[in-house]
């Protein structure tokens, strides 16, 4: 018996031709689901990263689109002295702040981690910081900082410290105006920490204090040997993010500073935006941005792969 | 190795009472296993004992010195947990040295010991290993390490056994008691489970709701137990219970529920019509002519024995028999108690009353 093709052999038994059902594919599916993201992702990362990469190979400024000048944007970077200020700058900014983020945010953990009245409010009250707006609460700050109608110089000059008319000119002086915008950033930095960390006390089952304290450990040893080791993975992810924020923070020193006074507070992302919008050379801007990119990568990778051998142990 | 003394200690958590004035005399280089139901108190008692609850009222000593206020560290005992509270990030040999670290042993001391303890448990391959490398029985045997490498004055065990499956729990069991028998150390063990209470304890203490019922050694408190509770809880299958009225025409007897007559080896004084309870162990039943109907419910055979529930005056009770009799569910059989070894409790307080 011979049959050609799409007949259907005498007697045999005729299938219906299976229903186009795209979606019952996995791959198809997941594909699907994940296309919303992909164009996310595509349109407000990967477009300005390449966008910003492409500028900063040029000589574009606003109305011009310039020419391709390769890598003398770079170039002009390494023999800039703001630019190397703002290095500087930025690595004593992250490293002090989160120095202290950390040990406040670790401290204030350890206390909220206890069992007390209106522990559930106080928890929630501690996170107040980090709810406000950043720009309100800056321009707040900047008023506390203000150096004529200062609430911080009317209380040295009541306590004695400073003479009347002789307040401390905080955001006047570089220094000054470096250390008041890192104050800020701690106290908006430490209820992440102190919330995230105490998240992580939680997992540490209280035996393990128990156990260790009828080794013979006291509360300080305690903490060495079995709390601190064990809030470790925790402790890294939350000084990773934050390492992350700082370094490219710029609502904090836009309001108060403006990377002033004589470019003394600049960051990387402050000087970019001055430089790029501020001045209107916009593959300078570009350029500066994109000196970040290396040296946070080279932060992340070596806190990621730290935290994976803390995990793996 | 310490005596340990237990005086009228009670505990309260804000206004709730949970243990009521506990008194247990513990001797030096006892086995104790404190077991009652959960919720009875005994963890708590045995959470005092180790400095990590407050005392509210009585004494604990160790040795001849009272620790109420005295820090765990500074009492000399060593705690196996419930879920071995073994550190994650410490290796099976430093988990075991971790308390002679702390006492600032030189590195060759922590190591001696630790393999002295290693050899003891069979340990010695783990010790590089990491707590979640081990399974289940390997973790608690780690946990007991760390009790031994202190040589403590007690060991204290809450619960050691409960998250093991059934064959290992038995086998550790076993490990338990010889190890206590080897070091002689005073221990005192809290468990749910009266076949670890019975099998392992030199004196059982059996609580219930923050008193101590009895305590006694296993025998004692199985062969005589002062109140239905304790009566209750010990043995498996549990003794049976028939309530119902002492009765004394002409010989003891007992009138159980509608009207069954049940034998008693002697009445208690002034007894007669007395409303009572009445206690067989179901291998104290006998089949016997002279012996109570019963119809069989179900039968089930273990082996070794056969367990047969039986409706007796219309409730239901179980006989274990270790010869092989042919019952099929639905048949009449005579069940007889040994009257020597029924047991007569108070039907209103549950109190002993045959000697």
């Amino acid at each position: 018996m011979t049959t050609t093709a799409g007949s259907v052999p005498h007697g045999g038994i005729i299938v219906g031709k299976p229903k186009w059902r795209p979606l019952e594919s996995e791959g198809n599916l997941a594909m699907l689901l994940l296309l919303p993201t992909i164009a996310l992702l595509l349109m407000f990362i990967a477009y300005p990263f390449m966008r910003g990469i492409l500028l900063a190979v040029t000589n574009s400024k606003v109305g011009i689109i310039g020419d391709f000048v390769g890598f003398e944007n770079f170039a002009r970077l390494l023999k800039d002295p703001i630019f190397h200020a703002v290095v500087y700058n930025t690595f004593l900014y992250t490293f002090v702040t989160t120095v202290f983020k950390l040990i406040l945010g670790l401290w204030l953990a350890l206390l909220l981690n206890r069992d007390f009245k209106f522990k559930a409010f106080t928890r929630a009250f501690i996170l107040l910081p980090f709810i406000v707006p950043t720009v309100l609460a800056c321009f707040a700050w900047k008023w506390m900082f203000d150096p004529t109608f200062s609430v911080l110089n009317w209380m040295l000059f009541k306590l004695g410290v400073v003479a009347a008319g002789a307040g401390v000119n905080w955001l006047g002086d570089g220094d000054l105006a470096m250390l008041s915008i890192m104050i800020v950033n701690i106290w908006r930095g430490v209820p992440f920490f102190a919330i995230s960390l105490m998240a992580g006390l939680q997992t540490i089952s209280p035996d393990l204090g128990e156990a260790a304290a009828i080794d013979g450990a006291k509360p300080l040893q305690r903490f060495w040997y079995i709390t601190w080791p064990l809030l470790m993975p925790v402790t890294m992810v939350v000084v990773l993010f934050s390492v992350i924020q700082t370094f490219s923070d710029f609502q904090i020193v836009y309001v108060m500073t403006g990377g002033g006074p004589a470019n003394a507070t600049h960051l990387f992302a402050t000087y970019a935006y001055q430089l790029g919008v501020g001045t209107g050379l916009l593959s300078q801007g570009a350029a500066v941005s994109l000196a970040m990119f290396p040296l946070l990568f080279g932060i992340v990778i070596f806190q990621l792969m730290y935290i994976r051998r803390v995990e793996t142990r | 190795m310490s005596s340990v003394q237990i005086r009228d200690v009670r505990k309260s958590f804000g206004a709730f009472e949970v243990l009521h004035g506990v008194s247990i005399p513990i001797e030096d280089g006892a086995f104790v296993v404190l077991v009652g139901p959960s919720g009875c108190g005994k963890s708590t008692l045995l959470r005092m004992l180790a400095g990590l609850e407050n005392i509210t009222s009585g004494t604990i000593s160790i040795g001849d010195r009272i620790v109420n206020n005295v820090q765990p560290k500074e009492r000399d005992i060593a705690m196996v947990f419930q879920n071995y509270a073994l550190y994650p990030h410490m290796t099976v040999a430093d988990n075991m040295g971790f308390s002679l670290k702390l006492r600032g042993a030189s590195a060759d001391e922590i190591s001696t010991g630790v393999r002295r303890a290693a050899e003891i448990l069979a340990l010695t391959p783990l010790l590089e290993r990491y707590p979640r490398q081990l399974s289940g029985g390997q973790r608690q045997r780690v946990a007991m390490g760390r009790a031994i490498v202190r040589d403590p004055q007690v060991f204290l065990f809450d619960e050691p056994l409960s998250n093991l499956d059934a064959k290992l729990r038995v086998a550790m069991r076993t490990g338990i008691k010889e190890l206590h028998q080897r070091l002689k150390t005073t221990t005192v063990y809290v468990t749910h489970d009266q076949i670890e209470a019975m099998t392992m304890a030199d004196k059982i203490v059996v609580m219930h709701e923050g008193i101590v019922e009895q305590m006694g050694t296993p025998l004692e408190l199985y062969d005589k137990p002062d109140n239905q509770f304790v009566a209750g809880f010990l043995g498996s299958p549990a003794m049976n219970f028939l309530k119902g009225k002492v009765t004394s025409n002409g010989a003891a007897g007992f009138e159980g529920p509608n009207g069954v007559k049940l034998p008693l080896a002697s009445a208690p004084a002034s007894s007669e019509g007395r409303p009572a309870v009445y206690g067989i162990r179901p291998e104290h039943f006998t089949i016997a002519d002279d012996g109570a109907e019963a119809e069989i419910v179900v039968v089930e055979p273990t082996g070794s024995e056969t367990q047969v529930f039986a409706k007796l005056g219309g409730e239901q009770v179980v006989a274990v028999f270790r010869e092989r009799h042919q019952f099929n569910p639905g048949e009449k059989i005579r069940l007889k108690p040994d009257p020597a070894l029924v047991h007569l409790f108070d039907d209103a307080t549950g109190k002993r009353l045959n000697a």
